[in-house]
């Protein structure tokens, strides 16, 4: 008697928002693009020791399979177009992690040559500290990532017109 | 000492006109030339001194210091004799221009372009003198002492407290 529940146990109920966000914050895959030292962490992050696959970061040849880049050193105005590039040919949403002083604010680099952080260019999500930043710290970087999509808001439904997007950060 | 160097002794020999300076320091003999006769210097010291390897071809910024404000320096080095030296030579700023070394070592070919897009000393008759490491759209040469540090379009730093 009652109501009969053929599929058991194997149902769940959740929001839009919190189902997008779930599976959005556990694939972040980053451009491989590394610039500078930076990137020698950023690499030892990827591998087996730190091994950045246990959160699902996956780093991804392409800009157009990539949903987030890492500005993993120094950017030079000659490089700048680049990464523009780069960022432009990422599918949305995306997301731009500073790695490291120099990507932050230029860092020892005050110079005619050098970008002063790349915020004067892209919309950055995460600015890491240090020079270059640990792996642990790359890592914490990412997580704060993670929390700040999974805090989103109406990110899926902005994406197919309705309503607008409210950023993770101001939640 | 400068005066048994092998290099000194022929070129003292063959261009004692165009030889300004000869000086020793630390085992390292530079012999300071006048521009006009830099290229036949040069091209002695590849094929009759055996100088085979341009190591390094550069400038030096004398802004304020020196009648020319620029210095030309060519370090040598002969894989045969394995022995080095170096050539210097002015370069003023009102004819801010010399003939290319690339007739002699073709490895000039970058490294002129390097000092050409740095310096802005233009070596007459190079083969394809374009920037190198700035941008080609880059206005001014980083290198040269009254370029701003920090770019033209930003304010210089004037330490923590200004």
């Amino acid at each position: 008697m009652g109501v009969d529940n053929p599929l058991g146990e194997n149902i769940i109920t959740t929001s839009l928002d919190k189902l997008v966000n779930w599976s959005r914050k556990s694939s972040i895959w980053p451009m491989t693009f590394g610039l500078a030292c930076c990137a020698i962490e950023m690499m030892a992050t990827g591998a087996s020791h730190n091994d950045l696959d246990r959160f699902g970061i996956i780093f991804r040849a392409s800009p157009r399979q990539s949903d987030c880049i890492i500005i993993a050193g120094t950017v030079t105005k000659k490089m700048l177009p680049v990464i523009k590039t780069v960022y432009e040919q990422m599918p949305e949403p995306k997301w731009v992690v500073a790695m490291g002083a120099c990507a932050c604010s230029g860092g020892i680099f005050d110079t005619y040559s050098v970008v002063q952080g790349i915020d004067e260019a892209l919309p950055v999500d995460v600015y890491i500290p240090g020079c270059p930043p640990r792996p642990e710290a790359l890592l914490f970087g990412l997580l704060k990532l993670q929390d700040k999509i999974w805090n989103d808001k109406n990110s899926f439904g902005s994406a197919i017109g309705l309503g607008t997007r409210i950023d993770g950060a101001t939640a | 000492m400068a005066e048994n160097n092998r290099a000194v002794l022929k070129l003292k020999e063959k261009f004692a006109s165009s030889i300004i300076d000869v000086v020793e320091f630390r085992g390292e003999v530079t012999v300071t030339v006048k521009k006009d006769s830099i290229i036949d210097v040069l091209m002695f010291l590849k094929q009759s001194l055996q100088y085979n390897l341009l190591t390094d071809l550069t400038a030096v910024d004398y802004l304020g210091k020196k009648e020319d404000r620029f210095m030309m320096v060519y370090q040598l080095y002969s894989i045969p004799n394995k022995d080095c030296v170096r050539i210097k030579t002015p370069v003023s700023e009102v004819d801010c221009s010399i003939p290319t070394a690339t007739q002699v070592w073709r490895t000039a070919n970058w490294l002129e372009r390097e000092t050409y897009d740095l310096f802005g000393i233009i070596f007459e008759k190079h083969p394809d003198l374009r920037r190198i490491l700035m941008t080609d759209d880059w206005v001014g040469h980083p290198l040269r002492k009254d370029y701003p540090l920090q770019g033209p379009d930003r304010e210089p730093y004037k330490g923590r407290l200004s």
